[in-house]
């Protein structure tokens, strides 16, 4: 299935605003972020599990074990600074 | 016409008339607490000449609409306005407004801080501090994680571990 993936803060900056990922079935959002990993050494950088980073799936934060769907949209970002 | 509850923007926002709109109308209110962010000319111990503020456009609004409808429920609150602003401001701008009325001080001052307490680690806005020494991100703090936990909400923001289960109310 395919998700839209979105970046923002240090991750947009390393990686540009999104981009298109095809996942399994039965792929939750760390099987997703698994997958961008292993896409480039850039990915890696800025997507690795040594970063701390929180996820949203159709703009609601969401834990990485969170299912997804065909069509989803799925972001990924620093901890929030707002405020 | 209706004002919205939320509003993201880059222009300031003034105190005076934000209040005056909330409690416009509604003679069962007895209290208005209002809190606004600014932005510090200092920084972990670094000079800020200007902070830029990102934000995830569609999500942030319903987020807040959300924490306002949680402190709704919670507080015996009347009516409540979130403005926070976006791109770049100089030091002593306005960041962000919470403000809250309500019949008794009590509760319009409890709603004020949960709203500021949840949005400071649940709303997508993340900040950008340029300085002599350049541009950098500012840290997310474990002390706002704390600040929203004793409301009995898990801010999972700033901590080392990842995936942790999102807040719930």
């Amino acid at each position: 299935m395919k998700v839209a993936v979105r970046y923002f803060a240090s991750v947009r900056e390393a990686l540009g605003p999104g981009e298109d990922a095809e996942v399994g079935s039965d792929a939750d959002i760390a099987a997703l972020r698994d997958a961008l990993v292993a896409r480039d050494g850039r990915h890696a950088e800025a997507l690795g599990r040594g970063r701390v980073l929180r996820s949203a799936k159709n703009r609601v934060l969401c834990a990485e074990s969170t299912p997804l769907a065909d069509g989803d949209e799925v972001a990924f970002f620093p901890p929030l600074t707002g405020g | 016409m209706s004002r919205g509850r939320v509003s993201i923007r880059s222009d300031d926002f003034d105190l005076g008339a934000e209040v005056a709109a909330l409690r416009q109308g509604d003679g069962g209110v007895g209290a208005v607490a209002a809190f606004i962010g600014t932005v510090r000319d200092r920084n972990d111990g670094s000079d800020v000449q200007s902070l830029e503020l990102e934000h995830y456009p569609g999500m942030t609004e319903a987020a807040i609409e959300a924490m306002i409808d949680e402190a709704m429920a919670r507080f015996e609150i009347r009516a409540a306005r979130v403005v926070h602003r976006v791109g770049v401001l100089a030091p002593s701008a306005q960041i962000v407004l919470v403000a809250v009325t309500s019949a008794h001080r009590g509760q319009a001052f409890q709603a004020c801080e949960f709203l500021m307490d949840y949005l400071k680690t649940q709303a997508p806005f993340w900040k950008k501090e340029a300085g002599p020494e350049g541009a950098r991100w500012v840290d997310a703090r474990v002390d706002d994680d704390a600040a929203l936990a004793r409301w009995g909400i898990a801010a999972g923001n700033a901590g080392e571990r990842t995936g942790d289960a999102p807040a719930k109310p």
